[in-house]
Formats: C-alpha cells, structure tokens, sequence
C-alpha cells in the first residue's frame, strides 16, 4: 500500500511509538515570535530546564513591530514589553532572534522559507496558525499554543496524533489574472471554513505544479481558514530550484544527498487520502470576500448574497450578522462595494511575487483620491528587493504609502489599523469582525484585485481599469 | 515540577458553587507576559469586598480551597490555574470541577480533589470552626483528613500518577530522552540548523 506526502513525512519523525499513546514526532524547525512564547520561556525558567536545540530555533519579531520610524522605541507599552520580553529570553536561552531593524528581520512565515530554512520532508512548528505555509514546500508544518511552545523548546518533540488526509486535486490551467488567492478562497467557499477539520490538505493537480512557490506559500498559508491543521504540496524541481542557493540550504554532497530524499516524498501512486475534493482550473475566476470568515467568498463578478439563498438555519443567521456587521444590502455587484483602504502584506501576500503583481497594475495609474493603500513587505529581504527593483518608486509615485517590514494591518497589534466602520480590500487571510480594528470591514482579495481597487476605489480586477496610455 | 504526595495546610472555605474562570481571573490579566505574579488577579472582582472570605485574616496562608460545586467552568485560559498557584493554593476541593480546568490543573501541579458535596460541608463547617485546623491531603491514599473528620477524594489515575511523580507533560517526554537522542544522531546531515551562516 502506497503512502502520502504527510504520512511519509510523519514516519520519519517518530521518536517514539507506543500502543494507546500519542506518537512522540521530532520538530526539525521551531519558529517563535514575541506574542506566544513569553509564558513558554518562562515556563522553563522556572523548571530549570534549558533549550534543548536553540541551533533548531529560530526567533523573530513581527507582530506587534510598527512599520514606521523604527528607529524609534516602540511607542505602545504593551507592545514594547512583549518584543522586550523576547529578546531578554532569547539572550538568555541562547536562541537566534532577528530584531527590528536587523536585515532577516520580517514575518516568521516569510523569513523561514527565504533563508532557506523550511525544506522539503521536514517538520516546522511555531506558536501561529498560519505556519502551515511551510507546507508549500512538503514540509509538515503547523501551528501550536503556548504550552506546546515551552514543550518543543525543552524537548524539541511534541507528542501527537496522527492527522487525516485530504488531497485537493486542481487540474487544468488557471485563467489570466487567476492566482494562487483565488484557488484557496474557492476551495475555502466550497468546503468551509470547518470542512478541513482534523486533516491534512495535499494540494495537487496540473495548476499547483505549475504554481510558484510564492503561489504554493499563499495556498498553503489559507489551508488554516479551510478549518485543516496543515496543507502541503509535494516537492518538485520548482521547489528544489527555489531552495538552491538560500542561506541555509544544503550545499555540494549534502544537496544532492536532499535531493535524492526529498525526491522520494511525493505521494506514491497507489496511496489513499481520507478525503478528496476537486476543482477545474479553468472555471475559476478572481475570488473576493463579502462575509465575515473566509468562506464568505465569491466570485467578482458575483453580487451580495441573501439570507434566503442559505443553505440551512445556521447559515441564514451567519449570512444575517455577516452582511449587518459588512453594511452590505443583498443583491449589490460586489465591484460596486467601495473601500477605503487597501492593504497588501501579511504571509499570505507579503512576498516580492505578489509586490510585482501589484507594481504591474499600479504602474502609470494613481490610487484613488478616497483610498489610502498601504504596501508592507513581508521581510525585510523583500523590502529591499523591490527597492532593487524600483517597485517602491511606483508604489509612491502611484500615491501608495511604502512601509518597514511586519504583520501590520493583517491583525492591527501595530498601530496600523482601520477605524471603526472603514471598509478594506486586504491581501491578508482573515476577515472576523474586527481583525484589522475594531468595527472595521474586510475583503479579502488577491494582490492583483487588491492594486485595482486602490485604482478603481471599489472593488476590481486588473481587467475592469482603463488600459495605460 | 515537584513530587505531590502529602499536603498540609490550612483551608478557606469558599461558599459558591459555578465559580467560573471570569471570576478566577479576569480577562484584562491575560495580556501579560509571565507566568507568574497572577496573584493579584485571582477573583480580583470579589477581592474588593472586605468581607470576602480571602480577606478575612484568619484564613491567611491557607494552601487549600474548598469550593462549591462545578468550580472553573467558562473560558480555557491557563491562567486561571497559575493564578490559584501564585496566590498559594496547592490544591482545590469541590464536589464538581469544569473538565478544561481539571485538565489544565493536572498539567500545571495543581491538585483538584473531587469530594461529594456532603463532605464538602463538613469540610467547610471543620474549617470555619477552626480555620488554624491542620487539613491534611493525601495524594496516595486519596483522602482528605481534619481532625477526626475522613474523606474519600476521587482523582484521575494518570494525573494522580503525574502528579506523585512530579511529572508534567514536558517531564513525561523527558523520560524518554535516550529516545530522542537516538534519533537525533541518525538525523541526516543536512538537516539546517538556524545558526548564523554568514
Ligand atoms: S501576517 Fe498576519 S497571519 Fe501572518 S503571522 Fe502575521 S499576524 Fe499572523
């Protein structure tokens, strides 16, 4: 009987199996940033108990971090005492902390795979949802609490249960100005935002091999919004192309020795999942949120939902308090719904990739006067790419703010918020009421609708603007 | 953490049965960033009234609370239980504990001895004749002792075993620490490590 990505993945790193038990897996990478791992560490201070593998640790601080004038202490005290907190114990547990103002300094889900740290067959854990973008690269990768935190720090294991699986199968080719955005809120829209409960998502098909890994990365990332622990994709020469070279990547003799291991993931052919869901490529189109989860998705070209096309009771409410809180009336086109600011960043959409989509549209064209749009590279690596590339000339020149690296407006810790009532277009990956500032509204789109909208001032895609002279 | 066998102490009696974790500690001391100093949080609401049994000083020291009914139902904050602990509570007594609440006792060290309710009473009547009467709890035997007075406590087996052994979850792993260094030195070379490689 053939075996999946994830189940060969866990196979690997079982330390321990004992009937009745949980297994006991090893974590090859452990990310830790400011906001969930103060009471872990402290935690081991007052056990007495040391880092086990702070070579296999790594720190960064991003969310709470401003993306302006960071030159500055950090002006909201709570803020300043968590990435306070952080350094304190990272100096004294030994771990490698990348601080504001350091050149790998950025998101934990951007840094980790642009050093070249997150590899294919590994084990990535870290005190946040959304480490399951190391999937992207057949990692088995997901996120844990507090308690779990101090757990791997002491132990550098954690014991578990093993998880289902569930292949996501996109076949065909995504239509022009469809992205990696679109895919995950359709497949969220489909299945629900509990409809991954309790697995593991394998991403497969013609359309996720040819999707970069910027692309598998925003994809994977989502999987959490989808209700699953972790998503994967299976490692390809994509991969192995994208990982040459980084930092931390293997190099000479033990490259091609990963090579060959890494080459012996992809799920066998004869292999079951648990669960399989299907998509066309080429039915799909530029996805935005109208609701208040991300499963609240639809088509562009759609309009806003009733509560009598629910499919059930509890659904009729969700739709109710979703389109009161969105001051959305059913039946308006949702390229009609005008926003007020415009956020691309955040792990999901963070990357150079997604910088360029944004440059491609904004170049030559002005936001609209009623729309401030903030722009926030994911690291500070990307930062200075763009800048490399003159992206931030056209993002200013286009009348957007260019910012220092960080999580910003995707959680609003930082003092990048929306007010109570301002309604955003978001490249982020959540929507709940209040996540970007409380009483504000979200939509979430892809990098691509988020620089239209900027230009249109309501939502749009590429397509719907006036050509450049 | 350390090995629970026999604790004794004195006892406050707390005449309230659903005490919920909002009550045990509030949701504006969750924003901290220790593990440790929730003291001042626990049932800060109440607190503010002199009469509160907490702040009658001859139940000062006590280590041992025996509550009304269905104690710790609510939120899953783990703060609930390090607050009980930082304020010197070692074990808690009741008739009926919220199972996320037993269950974060259990990791944290903190004993939670469910007693019918009827003994609960005579707990509590023991302990507000006498409040310097010595209350002992014994994990091994499973019972709660003032003076003549015997009770009977029921405890889960795996944490009562834990909890004898001093073990946490992390405690628990670390017995099998050859285990993990086994398979460390058959992880294969390549493997990144985080360490600066400029
Ligand atoms: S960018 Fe948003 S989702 Fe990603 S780690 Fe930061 S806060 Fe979490």
């Amino acid at each position: 009987m053939g075996r999946t990505l994830a189940e060969k993945v866990w196979a690997d790193h079982v330390v321990r199996h004992a009937e009745g038990e949980p297994d006991l897996l090893y974590i090859d990478l452990h990310l830790v940033h400011e906001v969930t791992s103060p009471q872990a560490f402290d935690g081991l201070r007052a056990a007495g108990r040391p880092v086990r593998r702070p070579d296999l640790t790594l720190a960064t601080e991003d969310h709470n971090v401003p993306t302006q004038n960071i030159a500055l202490p950090i002006a909201d005290p709570i803020s300043r005492a968590q990435v306070d907190a952080l350094r304190t114990n990272c100096a004294d547990f030994g771990v490698p902390v990348y601080s504001l103002g350091n050149i790998e300094q950025g998101i934990v889900h951007v840094v980790g795979p642009q050093l070249g740290l997150t590899q294919p067959g590994m084990t990535v854990v870290c005190g946040d949802s959304h480490t399951s973008t190391h999937g992207a690269f057949g990692a088995l990768a997901f996120g844990i609490g507090t308690s779990e935190v101090e757990h791997v720090l002491a132990t550098q294991t954690l014991p578990l249960k093993p998880f289902k699986t569930m292949a996501i199968t996109v076949e065909g080719e995504l239509p022009v100005g469809v992205s990696a955005k679109d895919i995950t809120l359709a497949v969220i829209a489909k299945i629900g935002t509990g409809g991954g409960q309790g697995y593991v998502l394998e991403y497969r098909g013609s359309a996720i091999r040819a999707l970069s890994m910027e692309g598998r990365m925003t994809l994977c990332n989502m999987s959490i919004e989808a209700g699953a622990r972790a998503g994967m994709v299976a490692p390809d020469e994509t991969t192995f192309e994208y990982l040459k070279g980084r930092p931390h990547a293997p190099e000479g003799a033990h490259w091609d020795a990963a090579v060959a291991y890494w080459r012996t993931l992809p799920t066998d052919a004869e292999a079951t999942f648990d669960a399989e869901v299907v998509i066309d490529a080429s039915t799909l189109s530029p996805f935005v949120t109208w609701g208040t989860n991300p499963g609240q998705g639809l088509p562009l070209t759609a309009s806003v939902p009733s509560p009598e096309d629910a499919r059930d009771e509890v659904d009729r409410v969700a739709i109710e308090r979703a389109l009161e809180y969105m001051a959305l009336t059913p039946g308006m086109p949702l390229r009609e719904i005008a926003v007020d600011t415009v956020f691309v960043g955040s792990c999901t959409n963070g990357r150079i990739e997604d910088l360029r989509v944004v440059a491609d549209v904004l170049r030559g064209r002005k936001v609209a006067a009623s729309v401030r749009m903030l722009i926030v590279p994911g690291s500070v690596r990307v930062k200075m790419q763009a800048e490399d590339e003159g992206l931030h000339s056209v993002f200013t020149d286009s009348g957007a703010e260019w910012r220092e690296a960080g999580c910003s407006m995707c959680l609003a810790m930082n003092p990048d918020k929306l007010a109570p009532g301002e309604r955003s277009a978001s490249t982020s990956n959540r929507n709940f009421e209040g996540r970007q500032g409380p009483g504000g509204r979200t939509h979430l789109v892809s990098p691509a609708v988020a620089a239209a909208t900027a230009v249109a001032g309501r939502l749009a895609a590429p397509a719907d603007l006036t050509p450049v002279a | 953490m350390d090995k629970f066998t026999v604790h004794t102490g004195t006892a406050v009696p707390l005449r309230r049965s659903n005490v919920d974790t909002d009550q045990i500690i509030p949701a504006e001391y969750l924003k901290r960033i220790t593990r440790h100093g929730f003291e001042d949080g626990l049932f800060s609401a109440w607190r503010k009234d002199p009469e509160f049994v907490l702040n009658q000083p001859r139940y000062d020291g006590a280590t041992i609370l025996v509550a009304g009914p269905d104690f710790g139902t609510g939120s899953s904050r783990e703060h609930a239980v390090w607050a009980l602990q930082d304020y010197g509570f070692a074990v808690v007594v009741s008739s009926r504990f919220a199972d996320i609440f037993r269950g974060n006792s259990g990791k944290g060290g903190l004993l939670t001895a469910q007693v019918p309710q009827d003994e609960v009473e005579r707990i509590w009547a023991a302990i507000e004749a006498d409040p310097t009467a010595e209350v002992t709890v014994d994990l091994d035997r499973r019972q709660i002792r003032v003076g003549d007075l015997v009770a009977d406590f029921d405890v889960d087996d795996y944490v009562r075993w834990r909890l004898m052994e001093g073990l946490d979850d992390i405690g628990i792993t670390l017995k099998h620490e050859s285990d993990i260094t086994a398979f460390e030195e058959s992880r294969p070379a390549y493997k990144p490590t985080t360490t600066a490689v400029n």
